[in-house]
């Protein structure tokens, strides 16, 4: 489809389940009916990690997912760096 | 046996400038002490290292680590001479200089290097004969060692519960399962080097705990980081793919991988987290967070037995 404001031809994009189009000219984006909400709803539970909603990071990573025992909060994001910096980057490099 | 411990490392500096000069008759001297640790003192002069092992060494049971090594190349360093000498009540190996991994660049560890090395040891029949891979023997030094210095501390009841659970093999009191696979049984990113320094291929370095057994203890270090949600999963997944990929036989070739890795990397958890509630109860301080996510982790354990022993 052309873009309704510039013309350029759209693209269209799967986001976390959801279908957008986006201008390859103006960059705009069009979503279609029930869309809107459907990225609102993605967003509420991305800043609420609730217990219905797992992570996408397992997904990526079939074959590895940590042990039953193991820690709560794999897939979230700035935990590794922020460990590393410390013992842990230690810890690397002894028995 | 006792040592001086003053004097073995002016004698080990001394011995290493020896041998280096033998070797490189226009050595320009560069010297350094790479560790002064109690269980090894290593040196290096110019091109040359010499590593002065632990006190309680087994004098036979090195000589067969030393020679294996010398049999394996492109997995392990060769060392210079085949056999220990004896220094200051300390036996002592000499080795060729390695690069080794930056500790500053954790980003740039060589997971896949690490991981195809661990395949291709595994896959190969010990050239000569070895001893069982002490990782089961050393682990449980780990946990008596806490025992007897940390009996009160609070994270050490479910250290020791979380050890007490595994499997005799697993805690260095039986057998294990595996009994002919060739193991390096100490892996971590300082037993990786390149050779010849600075940019030569990567090898395994530290003979003092390979021997024979099970492989996926190998993989259990990495895993157990990972597992406390310490190590990120990109480096544990490329660490795995890479071991699959060089046809490692510790693991399944596709599917979960974890049956295989429980125990030891049960073991490992406990082990590591016994080391760290010693050291924080010796010098009187609180568990930080690095060492806090691995005592949580033994906690945890009580609450999952562990996966059937394979074999």
């Amino acid at each position: 489809m052309q873009c309704p404001k510039c013309h350029a031809p759209m693209h269209t994009y799967n986001r976390n389940g959801v279908q957008i189009e986006q201008c390859s000219g103006c960059r705009g984006i069009f979503l279609d009916y029930g869309e809107l909400e459907s990225l609102t709803r993605l967003e509420a539970q991305w800043s609420q990690p609730a217990p219905p909603a797992p992570p996408a990071a397992p997904q990526a990573y079939p074959a590895a997912q940590p042990p039953a025992w193991g820690a709560p909060q794999h897939g979230g994001h700035g935990h590794y760096g922020h460990h590393r910096q410390k013992s842990f980057g230690r810890m690397l490099f002894s028995s | 046996m006792t040592t001086d411990a003053h004097a073995l490392l002016p004698a080990l500096a001394a011995r290493v400038r020896e041998t280096a000069h033998a070797r490189t008759p226009a050595c320009p001297c560069g010297a350094a002490t790479l560790a002064d640790r109690p269980d090894a003192t290593v040196v290096r002069h110019a091109g040359t290292v010499a590593k002065a092992h632990a006190v309680d060494a087994d004098p036979a049971e090195l000589a067969l680590r030393v020679t294996a090594a010398a049999h394996l190349p492109g997995v392990l360093l060769p060392p210079l001479a085949p056999t220990p000498a004896d220094l200051h009540g300390r036996l002592v190996t000499y080795w060729p200089y390695g690069e080794p991994v930056d500790p500053q660049d954790p980003d740039a560890a060589p997971w896949e290097a690490a991981a195809t090395l661990l395949a291709r040891l595994h896959r190969t029949p010990a050239p000569t004969p070895v001893p069982p891979m002490r990782g089961p023997a050393k682990a449980a030094l780990a946990a008596t060692r806490l025992r007897d210095t940390a009996p009160g501390h609070s994270a050490t009841a479910p250290v020791l519960a979380a050890w007490a659970a595994l499997p005799a093999w697993a805690r260095g009191e039986a057998a294990m399962p595996d009994t002919t696979t060739l193991c390096h049984g100490d892996l971590h990113l300082g037993q990786l080097i390149r050779h010849p320094a600075p940019a030569g291929p990567w090898l395994l370095i530290d003979v003092d705990d390979l021997g024979t057994g099970m492989a996926a203890w190998d993989l259990a270090r990495p895993a157990a980081w990972y597992a406390c949600g310490l190590l990120p999963p990109d480096a544990w997944h490329r660490f795995l793919t890479a071991y699959r990929a060089a046809d490692g036989p510790a693991v399944p070739a596709d599917g979960d991988p974890w049956p295989a890795l429980d125990v030891p990397a049960r073991a490992l958890t406990a082990q590591t987290a016994a080391r760290a509630v010693t050291k924080t109860a010796l010098e009187d301080r609180p568990l930080d967070e690095v060492e806090r996510a691995l005592v949580d982790a033994c906690a945890r354990m009580a609450s999952v037995p562990p996966a059937a022993p394979r074999g």
